[in-house]
């Protein structure tokens, strides 16, 4: 597969600005400084690109444990991949990226979400 | 001393020797100098600044001649420091006026040039050792300070005869006008004395010859609490490319939402927000979730010095 594995800031934007705009799930990024969570969300995608960043599974526990004590469930992480489907597309990524994408992004699934 | 292939470094004052071909941080490491910073940021005090060694810096950044010592191959003397120290130095108290019933101007003549950009901030120390920061609201050193009740240094100023001696560091803070774009749109926020930088960015702005709309939005409680309208409403008529809004709590409801009845899409502007922590954090969100670039947002948080 080739994906290319640093996201631009312009597309940390668009995917920040969908979530951010969410409903379901913009409550867990609220009161959030605004520069370190566009940090987090560039290691987020270059993560789901298959870049070059090294959060192991214990990591990605730790970093959303608060979240699932306040409830993070399965339809969040769906609305999440969701959001990075339609920023991908609005991008013009080709559909079958896209869905290499969302499988990688599925692999974390059980560790987000403490299971 | 440079020859053919040796040039010299000053770094904050010492001779560091670098060979042609070395990056500014190989000749750093070997004369045993810290880089003090993950992403090796380093500011050039003179010297001709290579525009590779700028790569990927934001303009504000780089207008401050701050260059990535791991990229920087120098082929001419250099003299570094490292980022955002600024300089330290003495100034006079000059004049004190208040512009409204809280908020007092302070005029500073510095012994030397502290090399500001408007809007950018300084540190201000008393005699005796308290410091705060301060926006700087034009090209000369002219500050807004509110008066907040049990304030150290605030009050102070508000007590201060002319002719008071203070010290300053500074400058620092990335909220000011680069010439970049002159037809860009900027948008301009803030709340209460957040109007100083915004105040300093304007005038700088309309100085160079900016071309493109610029709003300035002032947030306040009520009428009490906006300064400056006189002289803001006069540089509206001047200007034809420039809008002031003030906007009031109690008439016209929250400064974001006011910002997007009047601009519900931002996607290409410029922002500068500046003020209380949270007014600055709403601000962003909205203009980010308007459509501006996060890059594209410079946002100042004046946070206060001491917790309650
Ligand atoms: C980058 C930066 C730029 C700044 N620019 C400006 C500027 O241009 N103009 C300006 O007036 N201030 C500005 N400030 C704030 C300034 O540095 C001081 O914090 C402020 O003047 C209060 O100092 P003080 O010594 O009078 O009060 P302190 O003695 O430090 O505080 C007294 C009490 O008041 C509380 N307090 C402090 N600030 C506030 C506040 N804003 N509202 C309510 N309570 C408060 C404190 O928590 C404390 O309990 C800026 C701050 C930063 C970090
Ligand atoms: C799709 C799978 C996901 C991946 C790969 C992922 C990845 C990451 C990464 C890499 C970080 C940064 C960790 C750090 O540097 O500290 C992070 C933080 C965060 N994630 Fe996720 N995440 C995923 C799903 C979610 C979901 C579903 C939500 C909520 C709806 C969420 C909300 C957050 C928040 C709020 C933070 C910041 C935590 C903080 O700083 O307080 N994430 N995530």
């Amino acid at each position: 597969m080739h994906i290319k594995t640093m996201p631009t800031l312009y597309e940390v934007d668009i995917f920040y600005r969908k979530v951010l705009l969410d409903d379901r799930i913009n409550g867990f990024f609220e009161g959030v400084d605004m520069d370190r969570q566009i940090a987090k969300q560039k290691s987020f995608l270059t993560m789901v690109f298959g870049g070059p960043v090294s959060y192991s599974g214990q990591d990605m526990r730790r970093a959303h444990a608060h979240l699932v004590a306040r409830g993070l469930n399965d339809t969040h992480f769906d609305a999440v991949v969701e959001n990075l489907g339609a920023s991908l597309a609005e991008l013009g990524v080709a559909a079958e990226v896209i869905s290499e994408v969302a499988a990688l992004a599925e692999t974390t699934r059980a560790d987000v979400l403490g299971k | 001393m440079s020859s053919a292939n040796s040039i010299t470094l000053d770094w904050e004052g010492s001779p560091v020797p670098c060979v042609e071909g070395d990056t500014v941080l190989d000749a750093l490491l070997r004369a045993g100098i810290p880089v003090p910073h993950s992403s090796c940021l380093v500011q050039a005090r003179s010297g001709p600044v290579p525009a590779a060694a700028q790569q990927g810096l934001k303009e504000s950044l780089r207008a401050q001649n701050y260059l990535l010592a791991c990229l920087c191959r120098p082929e001419q003397d250099l003299s570094l420091a490292p980022p955002g120290q600024g300089v330290r130095i003495t100034a006079l108290l000059t004049e004190r006026d208040w512009l409204s019933d809280t908020v007092l101007r302070v005029r500073l003549a510095p012994d030397e040039s502290l090399g500001h950009r408007p809007g950018q901030y300084l540190t201000l120390f008393r005699p005796d050792g308290l410091g705060r920061s301060y926006s700087i609201a034009g090209p000369e050193l002219e500050l807004h300070v509110r008066r907040i009740p049990g304030g150290a240094m605030s009050n102070w100023l508000a007590e201060a005869q002319p002719g008071q001696a203070v010290t300053l560091q500074g400058p620092a803070g990335d909220c000011f006008y680069t010439p970049g774009d002159p037809t860009q749109p900027l948008l301009l926020a803030g709340a209460g004395t957040g109007l100083a930088p915004l105040y300093g960015i304007l005038h700088d702005a309309l100085g160079q010859g900016h071309q493109g709309p610029i709003w300035l939005y002032h947030g306040a409680l009520n009428e009490r609490g906006l300064y400056l309208t006189d002289e803001l409403q006069a540089l509206a008529a001047q200007h034809r490319n420039f809008e002031y809004r003030p906007a009031l709590l109690d008439r016209d409801g929250p400064l974001p939402e006011v910002i997007s009845r009047d601009h519900p899409k931002l996607t290409g502007w410029r922002g500068f927000v500046c003020g209380d922590p949270t007014i600055v954090n709403l601000l962003r969100k909205r203009l980010f979730l308007g459509g501006m670039a996060s890059r594209a947002i410079s946002a100042d948080a004046f946070l206060p010095a001491t917790l309650k």
